[in-house]
């Protein structure tokens, strides 16, 4: 269903860290970009879509021995909102919100050190846009920081605290079906494996708790409602958001997940682990009986290598990129053409095969 | 990240070292240009054993360890461990320390790395901790230091949940990142690739705990399974049955962490590109380091 085409290679090899790659797709300038973390650098890349052209920055905090290193990143993601996208770098030290190509820092938020040393680490992790306005990043103390952002400028202020988790935050995630039907449009996860369910605001107001079983819940998705998480045991569930009903639980991995990945146009299901196995599904829902399904379509083993990142490249679903612990390449992995043997991702998104030099199908994304 | 690395970083390093000595200290002496002086006695091995074991888990040094802290550089580690080799009467020539750092540094990075659980990092420890009381047996005053600093590795490990374990051990795999030195042990037993890298195998028991990957349910409105599929997994899983000991003695179950350098042949403690650990005698000029 996928291949392995061309990887692209990165400055430093990824970390592994939780939901260790972010991708942001520029489609008036026929560009994407990506973002990894190595300890406490940020590797972004800009690829053009004819492969040829490759542009590297690198994001550093200012502390040059690593390991001693008090800034760690612990995450760097796009974060995409009406009029402009973001890169937002959650570390150690506190969280920082820069132009999307990685230009120009706008913003610095501080994260409160405690007066007397403690066993507990600090730091932030766990990034989501939200609706028209909100960035929100959560903290190890289980905090969830919402920053209002305005549509230019570096005016970003801390709007609300939302103090519910107890356990240091793992990943947070936005509605992304497009839908302005779902109630809810925000889920946090944590350590514990517990999640709520938000709705977005002046205030943001609390809709639901699914309680954990005290198994991490290293990556999570919202998409029409429903609620797809992934587990340290290698689980995969769906939960509808709102009232926290399960809806199916897949034996996914046999190591802890730490990626998940939602396509919205298709329902494609990205999950990725320390197992060496991305893994491709396919959600469907039906509205009238209020069911959901997952069905498996496609593995890909990334040999000898423990999964810290994979993401969709588009909205379809049409193609995916993986990162790896100690790997300094980003893998790309398009689908097989539809008169291919393995050419499944035609038939099951009822697109035709898109090639890169389709503008107006590309556009539209 | 982690504030809690360096206790478990130099039990198992150390570990590694106590591993590595020993067995040096037990090989004849083949080097070819005959630059060991000598065979050491037993006894004389037992004593470098000792006392390095002695000072590694004395209470002062183990309090220390067990402040919260950042784990330290590379290069601190090694002064570390370095003068911790050196407590004894043997004498380690600092291409051999290198080395010898190496090999300690990709065991444990092999040991990190294949972890299933993270809370199976104390699985790691504890079959350090046994292999090393067996070290010491003969020496009750030593051996109880060791308990005593097993008894609080138990104590102040237990209460950590798997996420924090999983942040400790994401702190050690930043620590061990871009390191694929080759070890001709690890090239012999297949566990490493000629790149360096780990050979991270699709079949095997899944940690304890967890399910055998393959499988689907979907559940009604009330929590009623409705449907099962199966989906394949691309590799052969088995549920594990046992879980290890997390108490001062029993099975451990695990095997990483046990001693790999039993086997008899002094060339497992090469790296493959440099010549052997050598060890110095007593009688030698004290090496500067």
């Amino acid at each position: 269903m996928y291949h392995k085409e061309k990887s692209i290679q990165i400055k430093n090899s990824a970390s592994a860290l939780y939901n260790n790659l972010s991708v942001l797709r520029i489609a008036p300038r026929r560009l994407t970009y990506f973002t990894v973390v190595h300890a406490n650098v940020v590797n972004t890349v800009s690829a053009s879509w004819d492969g040829l052209n490759y542009s590297h920055r690198q994001l550093q905090s200012k502390e040059p021995n690593v390991a001693t290193s008090t800034s760690l990143i612990m995450q760097a993601a796009f974060c995409v909102l009406p009029s402009r996208d973001l890169l937002v770098v959650s570390s150690q030290k506190g969280i920082q919100m820069y132009e999307s190509d990685g230009s120009i820092m706008v913003y610095w938020h501080a994260l409160d050190t405690p007066e007397a040393p403690t066993a507990q680490a600090v730091f932030a992790r766990g990034i989501s846009a939200v609706s028209d306005n909100y960035i929100c990043v959560g903290v190890s103390s289980g905090a969830v920081l919402v920053f209002d952002i305005p549509s230019k400028g570096s005016n970003i202020t801390l709007s609300e605290v939302l103090e519910e988790h107890k356990e240091a935050i793992t990943d947070i995630a936005s509605e992304c079906s497009g839908s302005q039907e779902c109630l809810a449009n925000l889920v946090t996860a944590d350590d514990g494996g517990n999640m709520c369910v938000w709705k977005s605001g002046e205030e943001f107001q609390l809709l639901n708790k699914i309680p954990g079983l005290d198994i991490t819940c290293s990556s999570v998705k919202l998409w029409k409602g429903t609620v797809l998480a992934g587990f340290g045991t290698g689980q995969i569930r769906l939960y509808e958001a709102v009232t926290g009903i399960l809806h199916a639980e897949v034996n996914a991995h046999a190591r802890w997940i730490y990626s998940l990945d939602i396509a919205p146009f298709s329902g494609l299901l990205l999950s990725a682990a320390e197992d060496s196995f991305v893994r491709v599904w396919h959600v469907s829902m039906t509205p009238e009986t209020n069911s959901v399904e997952i069905a498996h379509l496609h593995n890909e083993c990334v040999t000898d290598t423990q999964i810290c990142g994979a993401k969709f490249c588009d909205g379809d679903g049409y193609a995916f990129a993986v990162t790896g612990y100690d790997l300094s390449e980003i893998i790309q992995l398009p689908s097989d053409e539809p008169g291919h043997s393995n050419g499944k991702w035609a038939a099951v998104t009822g697109q035709t095969w898109l090639r890169t030099d389709n503008i107006e199908l590309l556009e539209n994304y | 990240m982690s504030l809690r690395t360096l206790p478990l970083v130099f039990i198992n390093l150390g570990g590694e070292m106590l591993y590595i000595l020993d067995q040096r200290l037990r090989a004849h002496n083949t080097s070819e240009d005959k630059s060991e002086k000598g065979v050491w006695s037993e006894s004389d091995r037992r004593r470098v054993l000792n006392d390095i074991v002695g000072t590694m888990f004395s209470k002062s040094f183990m309090d220390e360890l067990l402040k919260p802290q950042q784990l330290y550089s590379h290069r601190t580690m090694k002064t570390v461990l370095t003068r911790l080799a050196h407590t004894s009467i043997m004498r380690l020539n600092p291409a051999s320390m290198d080395r010898l750092y190496e090999l300690m540094i990709m065991a444990f990075k092999y040991q990190v790395f294949l972890c299933p659980r993270p809370k199976d990092l104390l699985l790691i420890s504890y079959n350090h901790i046994d292999t090393i009381r067996e070290f010491v047996r003969d020496t009750p005053v030593v051996m109880n230091q060791v308990d005593e600093t097993h008894r609080n590795i138990i104590e102040v490990y237990s209460s950590l949940s798997e996420g924090q374990f999983q942040l400790l051990r994401q702190t050690l795999l930043i620590f061990f990142q871009d390191m694929h030195i080759r070890v001709s042990l690890f090239l012999k037993n297949q566990i490493q690739n000629p790149s360096g890298r780990f050979v991270l195998t699709t079949s095997g028991p899944v940690p304890y705990g967890a399910d055998v990957p393959g499988l689907i349910r979907t559940f009604d409105l009330r929590g009623r399974e409705v449907s099962r599929s199966e989906f394949p997994p691309g590799g052969t899983y088995s549920s594990l049955v046992r879980e290890g000991s997390f108490d001062l003695n029993g099975d451990r179950v695990l095997r990483l962490g046990r001693n790999l350098y039993r086997v008899e042949h002094p060339e497992e403690t090469q790296t493959s590109r440099t010549p052997s650990v050598q060890v110095t005698g007593p009688q030698l000029q004290i090496q500067t380091s």
